[in-house]
């Protein structure tokens, strides 16, 4: 049975430094003395913090909770206690701080309560909610959050469900030895998958130099006795891992940016995804664990089953981090991110902690002028004209960087790989890209702003109006009762009372100003009904009177 | 010589009717060119132009009254925009208007607010919300830190606050070309 | 490094000119066989200015030196005039052809990568206006011994007739104009300067410069794009002409084989910097200078069009690639 694969434009062949890392079966990584786990660990809104310090937690307790529907919970990946919730530097190139759980495991791991849920009795609506509430998000590295990749097209049946398991990038071994391992449980959460899609047929994509991976996958479906699913073995080539190569290399179906592969009939998930809806469905147990691999300049490469929130050096420390290291690279070689320190924590998105070394990744020879010879144009599997991406990004020109659809570009890093100038290709698209979304939000902004400065104008425009025509009628009003009364005290009054409504209020703002000014000069006055607040308040309180002395200090 | 002038005079009529008939029928309503320049500018809405809004100070511009070097919150950036669009010359902000700061959202100190509505009447955008002798606050998200809620405040209770960097609006940097001078 | 990707290939810009210097070589070597070693010394005085050249404007433009001299694309322009001039040209001209290439249509516009025409095509056309007497000497092959060459390199008293002889290409035009009607292609062809493809001796190198070109090909440094285009509406156009008249147009053949096309077509024409890029766009481009070189040979006032071709087109080449950039994934539709 052979099936007739497509090709995608371009790619490389690096050398792909996977050996090492699969010698050795997944290990569980020990448990660290903190586990820091971010609440925004995936695309969308930030989860709000559902403990605080102080509080124990159980092992796969709920400690954030999904922000809408575009977010995704988050747990205590053990039982322990809350040290504290506080902005802790972040898995991210930026180098910025996120709001995060400190948890100090108890080392009893104990479990919070579990009750795995009858799938075929539950509609697809409630276990897509389930999902959210399990934090299940795509463990490919991108973490857009599954339940939402679960719903099907308005437009379209979804035909074709792919499962990811070409792992293009070098070094990154994680997918091989999960396949390897447990291929059992990905069959299965991808069958709930099939199920809740509806799916004719479900497509293993494996990269064939991963034999024993389609071997061990082969046979658990096999076991499964299900029809319409198929391990395919596809070329080799970097990066037939990225969704859309891998849709287009097993369907021949290009789905373009900003769409809905869904609107094309097809869905694609990471094999670490079905794994993890596995657990979640079929175990109740969320997601607060994933398969890491640490390579680069480590004694041992090796796959280790790892708690989020673990500490990337302790983590690199075990597979025996060697001398000269100078920073971890989180995710593989082409399309990973220098992280801003070495014990930023493990996240939902960490496939790989890649320890980099000088010898290993050297710097980039100096940059030369791009003579244009187009070997990022042969390179590129968006079938973009790279070169002139590059020429416009640099002149800042981005109106044509995106008519030449810089949006397009998945920053796989082929371009800059091949390049005989060493340009540096992709950094000059994240710049270009950042600016761009950078200037939409300020448009964005700068509409609603006029929007409601226009509104407010009319508004004013509109209660100018009423006024003036209630007090016409008033006076109208007072005119008739004058001409009915022909007496004089009557408008008197009418015309003093205003004055005093405002004399009354001018009384109430001195009044103010001077205790205002009594604060400013003299002893704070101290806070009233004090008595019966817990310690947090209290501590609020104190808080801000510290900062309105700050405050009186500056102005003086 | 007659035909000669015969056919130019032919020619000239006809190119008459036709851009005649184009300003007739591809009549552009209202001015696009205060819509660009509105467009430009950063909708703070602050005055710090000497003009009650951006839209009063684009219409400025467009007529030929107001420099385009009045804006601070536009910045050096805006001016740029601006004197890309009119084809005019480059030049330094005014500072007289005022210096370009930091993107900020006002602050209310909330212990300190008495409630008197003030800032709430100042507000360009309706950022404000609060109520007579009620504790007042800022719609961060509304809020172009126009700084002209500053002033009315009887009490001085209200204080701009930079925006910090998150993860949705950190920016790649521009890669720095570095070329060693090998010598 | 900070930014992915950490991993890249180690070809750089030198090791790719380096392959077409050493696809070149070939060609040298069919050139000093048939013609004499005055090529070689051509080569060094070409190289040499552009070497001093290059680094002068380096130093000038506060460049890094070393960096951009070694990436040998001054060499490689060099090396291109002096395979385009006549051997027996002065050293001056090719100096001063160099020179132009290197400074006004290399640098002045940016160096590296920024020109916008072929260096080596600017400094033959220039050199063929400004001095177009010196521009049409050449020695037939075999014809002079290396000390009479290296004496006219070295500026020597030049009795024109004796030493030189048509270029093939030049004898037909010349030939077809004095003899007017009374004269015929075929019987033209029969004279020294021709051989069983086109020129006698020519024809050699051209066969050398194809080894070369085949080697690029193989090499992935040049796609197969340009010299097919190239080649094939230069072909095509001999082909409508002297199936017409066979008797007043040259052969597609003779075409092909004479002249510069092989080396045009494999060296000049592909030339990344200041031609067209895209897919389509190559091979519009690439038929554009074939198309219009077989023009000016055939009705111009130049024996050979291939410069002229060049640069005219290249002032195209932003329209060009901007009307055929290829389709991006999941846009083919529309």
């Amino acid at each position: 049975m052979l099936r007739k694969l497509f090709k995608f434009h371009g790619g490389v062949k690096p050398e792909t430094h996977k050996d090492s890392s699969t010698t050795q079966a997944i290990a569980k990584a020990p448990l660290p003395a903190l586990l820091k786990v971010p609440l925004h660990q995936s695309i969308g809104g930030t989860p709000r913090p559902l403990v605080r310090a102080g509080e124990k937690v159980l092992k796969g307790q709920r400690i954030g909770g999904a922000d809408g529907n575009v977010s995704s919970a988050v747990h205590a990946p053990t039982s322990g206690t809350v040290i504290a919730v506080e902005p802790v530097l972040m898995a991210h190139a930026s180098g910025l701080s996120t709001l995060s759980v400190m948890i100090e495991p108890d080392g009893e791991d104990r479990w919070i309560e579990r009750h795995p849920i009858d799938l075929r009795a539950t509609p697809a609506d409630e276990i897509r909610d389930y999902l959210r509430d399990q934090g299940v998000v795509g463990l490919g590295g991108a973490v857009f959050p599954s339940h939402l990749k679960l719903k099907t097209s308005r437009t379209k049946p979804t035909r074709t469900l792919i499962i990811n398991g070409a792992e293009c990038e070098p070094f990154i071994t994680c997918d091989d030895m999960l396949m390897r391992e447990r291929a059992p449980q990905i069959v299965s959460g991808m069958l709930i998958m099939q199920h809740i899609l509806g799916a004719e047929e479900v497509l293993v994509g494996i990269e064939d130099n991963k034999p024993a991976a389609v071997e061990s996958m082969k046979a658990a479906v096999a076991a499964a006795g299900v029809e319409g699913c198929s391990v395919v073995a596809i070329p080799t080539r970097y990066p037939a891992g990225g969704a859309k190569q891998l849709i287009r290399v097993l369907t021949g179906i290009e789905v373009p940016h900003g769409a809905r592969s869904t609107d094309y009939g097809v869905q694609c998930f990471n094999v670490g995804t079905a794994y993890a809806i596995h657990e979640a469905l079929d175990l109740d147990q969320p997601l607060i664990s994933r398969i890491v691999t640490v390579a680069g300049n480590v004694g041992q490469p090796r796959n280790y089953e790892v708690l989020i929130g673990t500490p990337m050096n302790e983590l690199a420390a075990h597979a025996g981090e060697q001398a000269g290291t100078d920073a971890y690279i989180m995710g593989g070689p082409m399309m990973g991110f220098r992280m801003p320190a070495f014990d930023v924590p493990v996240v939902k998105a960490t496939n790989c902690v890649l320890v980099s070394s000088p010898s290993l990744f050297p710097p980039a020879p100096p940059e030369m002028n791009c003579i244009r010879c187009g070997e990022c144009a042969k390179a590129c599997p968006a079938d973009l004209q790279p070169f002139e991406l590059y020429w416009f990004s640099r002149a800042r020109n981005f109106g044509k960087a995106q008519e030449y659809h810089l949006f397009d570009c998945i920053e796989c890093g082929c371009c800059s790989y091949v390049c005989p100038s060493h340009i540096r290709l992709v950094d000059y698209y994240r710049f270009a890209k950042s600016e761009i979304w950078a200037r939409e939000r300020d448009k964005e902004a700068a509409d609603a702003a006029r929007e409601r400065f226009d509104f407010r104008n009319l508004r004013q425009e509109r209660e100018k109006q009423e006024k003036a025509a209630r007090l016409a009628a008033k006076a109208a009003e007072t005119r008739a009762k004058l001409a009915s009364d022909s007496g004089g005290e009557a408008s008197q009054e009418a015309g003093e009372a205003p004055t005093a409504a405002e004399q009354a209020k001018k009384a109430l703002i001195a009044a103010a100003l001077k205790k205002a000014k009594q604060q400013k000069e003299g002893a704070p006055v101290p806070p009233r009904n004090t008595e019966n607040l817990s310690p947090d308040t209290l501590a609020e309180i104190d808080a801000v009177e510290a900062r309105r002395a700050a405050a009186r200090q500056e102005t003086e | 010589m007659l035909s000669a002038l015969l056919v130019m005079t032919g020619i000239a009529l006809v190119l008459g009717a036709a851009l005649g008939f184009a300003a007739i029928h591809f009549k552009v309503e209202g001015d696009p060119l205060v819509e660009k320049i509105d467009s430009i500018l950063p909708q703070t809405q602050c005055g710090q132009c000497g003009f009650p809004g951006c839209r009063p100070y684009a219409d400025a511009i467009a007529q030929g009254e107001a420099d385009i070097n009045q804006c601070p919150p536009g910045g050096d950036e805006g001016v740029r925009k601006l004197a890309d669009l009119l084809g005019r010359e480059y030049k330094p902000l005014n500072e007289e208007h005022g210096v370009e700061k930091p993107k900020s959202v006002a602050f209310i100190d909330e212990q300190t607010c008495i409630g008197c509505t003030l800032c709430i009447q100042a507000c360009p955008v309706d950022a404000i919300v609060g109520a007579a002798k009620q504790m007042h606050t800022i719609v961060a998200a509304e809020c172009t830190g126009c700084e002209l809620c500053l002033a009315p405040c009887p009490v001085d209770c209200i204080s701009m606050q930079p925006i910090g960097e998150t993860v949705e609006t950190w920016k790649w940097r521009y890669p720095v070309i570095k070329i060693k001078q090998a010598a | 490094m900070n930014t992915s990707p950490y991993l890249r290939k180690t070809t750089a810009v030198n090791s790719v000119m380096l392959r077409v210097l050493i696809a070149l070589l070939p060609a040298i070597g069919a050139y000093v066989w048939q013609f004499g070693a005055a090529i070689l010394v051509q080569l060094a005085i070409a190289t040499a200015t552009a070497l001093i050249a290059e680094a002068a404007m380096l130093a000038l433009r506060g460049k890094p030196a070393t960096l951009y001299l070694t990436d040998l694309s001054a060499v490689v322009t060099a090396w291109l005039i002096a395979l385009t001039f006549s051997p027996i040209s002065p050293w001056w001209l090719t100096a001063v052809a160099t020179l132009t290439a290197i400074v006004i249509a290399k640098h002045l516009y940016g160096g590296l990568g920024q020109n916008p025409f072929n260096p080596a095509m600017v400094a033959f056309c220039t050199m063929i206006v400004a001095f177009p007497a010196l521009m049409s000497q050449w020695p037939g092959a075999g014809q002079l011994d290396f000390h009479t060459q290296l004496e006219l390199i070295m500026g020597g008293a030049r009795q024109l007739d004796a030493i030189t002889a048509a270029t093939p290409l030049d004898a037909l035009r010349t030939g077809l104009r004095e003899g007017g009607a009374n004269v015929t292609v075929p019987q033209l062809m029969e004279g020294s300067a021709f051989g069983i493809l086109g020129g006698a001796g020519w024809e050699w190198i051209a066969l050398a410069y194809l080894v070369g070109g085949l080697f690029l090909l193989q090499q992935r440094i040049i796609t197969w794009h340009m010299p097919a285009a190239f080649l094939l509406a230069l072909a095509a156009c001999a082909l409508l002409m002297w199936g017409m008249r066979p008797d007043r147009f040259a052969s597609p053949l003779f075409h092909i084989a004479s002249g510069g096309s092989m080396l045009a077509a494999f060296f000049i024409v592909t030339d990344p910097v200041s031609g067209a890029t895209t897919p389509k766009g190559k091979l519009i481009f690439a038929a554009g200078i074939g198309a219009l070189t077989f023009v000016i040979r055939s009705f111009g006032a130049y024996p050979d069009g291939i410069a002229f071709a060049v640069l005219l087109l290249n002032i195209c080449v932003p329209l060009i690639d901007m009307q055929t950039q290829p389709a991006v994934f999941g846009h083919k539709q529309d």
